[in-house]
């Protein structure tokens, strides 16, 4: 009954065995420019849009925490946040459709391509690493804070050498997040990738149409692998950090 | 006289410091108002306009996509719409119900164990929640496939034709569907199972309660908070879902998400696409405003 998981495991296990034990797929991946192409698009497209969901999402975090802010303004701002993760993905994919075919009358940069897929990954990024954030500042003692200012600390010596520090578990951890959700998102980059930026779950997607390869299963297995190992860094790192 | 004020130890004018917080606020709200809100209310005076001839959008208002959602196309009066926007509440609903009734076990099965084992377990209900939803609906097309046990299996019984695979086909859209929400059920779920007082559990039993009644009366009150963030984690994506039926469903499993890529996708329509959407959101906010009124905070994490 634990299944699930199990499953998924089995899952990738059939996709190796597909091929007939051999590693000769996963030699050919690396031949296949389409795929590695794909790869180096997702992976580019998961690097550009955590950095920048990152800095968006901490700064709002910090605006949001360490601000003397009225019960309604609060209250509002926790709706902005919550408002993108309760969307469904296929709401935000279709109004970005729209967005950027508007926006395209006015400027060529919304052509379907890298920038209008960083820009939809980072708008669903920016929430989850907020949360993340804004939990770790709730969680450190106001104390620490007091301490730096009465060694009289300036605002910016503040923010580099106490706040900063106590707070890069959390920063990282949502950055890992915003990373994983990247790798993983497929609804948005479906509707905003353009031919010339597939990635890795667009491809294995029109595969599936096309008949499945040993390197699909292949590549199916790699970033599955990849997924797991960067989770349970983060996993590790924010309970190291906790 | 400005209002001063000591926030986490520093002396400030309350309008400094707020003036600051906005500063710190302000790139995050103008990305999401921009990339978030403005596109989505866009969706609705898009909803009343027409598809030109070559895909460009025409600002012709009028209640004609609405009319085609409901089935009046122009080739007369077809069920399939509202056939597919019932299926997708059918569909959701049933999705929801099986994980509830997989998660319950689940939850008290990793409550039950012991220390680092109990991490493992719910490591293992992370796992597939962090895999690409693709990577893992494929992976049931490769599981129930003709040359798997599975089939293999059923054709053994004589319930299965030899060499047929077991998509498309409403069992394997569920199938996809439970598999790919569980996790979302399971884990707020355990979160409330966690911290279950097993006394008023019991009670119940003490007091001659059934199976059932101790159920509803012991267990459920006191897990309520989970069970609905996961009804709502799970019900509300499996309203907007199209990769799993797309995959594994065929053509009599289209769902409105199946009907919104086809719009933007295939027909490159977006005023009808918009005018899906907006049921879509209906929907959806249909269910949170049940959710607001029923549901509590839970944490998480």
């Amino acid at each position: 009954m634990l299944a699930v998981a199990l499953f998924s495991f089995n899952r990738t296990r059939h996709g190796l065995s597909w091929g007939g034990f051999t590693l000769d797929w996963y030699l050919r991946l690396f031949s296949n420019e389409a795929i590695l192409e794909a790869a180096r698009n997702t992976f580019l497209l998961a690097l550009l849009s955590t950095l920048l969901s990152t800095l968006l999402g901490t700064l709002f975090a910090l605006g949001l925490e360490r601000h003397p802010w009225g019960r309604g303004f609060r209250a509002f701002l926790e709706n902005v946040l919550y408002l993108p993760v309760v969307t469904p993905d296929l709401i935000l994919a279709a109004a970005l459709v729209v967005a950027f075919g508007f926006l395209r009358a006015v400027s060529s940069l919304f052509e379907p391509g890298l920038l209008t897929m960083v820009i939809g990954h980072v708008t669903f990024q920016v929430a989850f690493v907020a949360l993340v954030v804004a939990s770790r500042l709730r969680s450190l003692p106001r104390d620490l804070d007091e301490a730096a200012r009465d060694l009289y600390a300036t605002y910016p010596v503040y923010l580099r050498r106490v706040l900063l520090p106590l707070l890069a578990p959390g920063i990282v951890a949502g950055a890992m997040l915003a990373f994983t959700l990247s790798l993983d998102d497929f609804v948005i980059s479906f509707f905003t990738a353009g031919p010339a930026s597939q990635t890795l779950p667009l491809i294995i997607y029109a595969s599936t149409r096309r008949g499945l390869t040993p390197e699909i299963h292949a590549v199916s297995t790699l970033i599955f692998l990849v997924t797991v190992v960067l989770v349970l860094s983060a996993e590790r790192l924010t309970r190291r950090a906790a | 006289m400005p209002r001063v004020l000591v926030w986490y130890g520093e002396l400030t004018a309350a309008s400094s410091l707020a003036r600051r917080g906005l500063f710190l606020l302000l790139p995050g709200l103008l990305w999401l108002l921009a990339f978030l809100l403005l596109p989505s209310l866009l969706l609705i005076p898009l909803s009343f306009a027409q598809r030109g001839a070559f895909g460009e959008v025409v600002w012709d208002f009028s209640l004609e996509n609405y009319r085609r959602l409901l089935g009046f196309g122009i080739l007369g009066f077809s069920l399939d719409n509202l056939l597919a926007l019932g299926r997708t509440l059918w569909v959701a609903f049933w999705t929801t119900l099986i994980c509830v009734l997989l998660a319950y076990p689940i939850a008290f099965f990793i409550r039950a164990q012991e220390g680092r084992r109990r991490y493992l377990f719910l490591a293992l209900v992370l796992v597939p929640f962090w895999t690409n939803l693709v990577i893992r609906t494929y992976a049931w097309q490769l599981l129930l496939a003709p040359e798997m046990p599975l089939a293999r299996f059923l054709v053994g019984l004589g319930l299965w034709e030899p060499g047929m695979a077991l998509f498309p086909s409403a069992f394997a859209v569920y199938v996809g569907m439970v598999s790919a929400f569980l996790p979302f059920m399971v884990l707020p779920l355990y979160s409330s199972v966690e911290r279950l007082d097993p006394s008023l559990v019991e009670a119940a039993q003490d007091l001659y309660g059934g199976p059932w009644r101790t159920f509803v009366h012991g267990v459920l009150p006191q897990t309520l908070p989970g069970l609905t963030v996961g009804v709502i984690l799970t019900f509300i994506p499996a309203m907007g879902m199209f990769v799993v039926p797309d995959l594994l469903g065929g053509a009599k499993h289209l769902l409105v998400g199946n009907l919104v890529q086809q719009a933007f996708y295939t027909m490159r329509d977006w005023p009808y696409g918009a005018a899906l959407s907006l049921v879509l959101i209906l929907l959806t906010l249909v269910a949170l405003r049940l959710y607001r009124r029923y549901g509590k905070e839970v944490d998480l994490a």
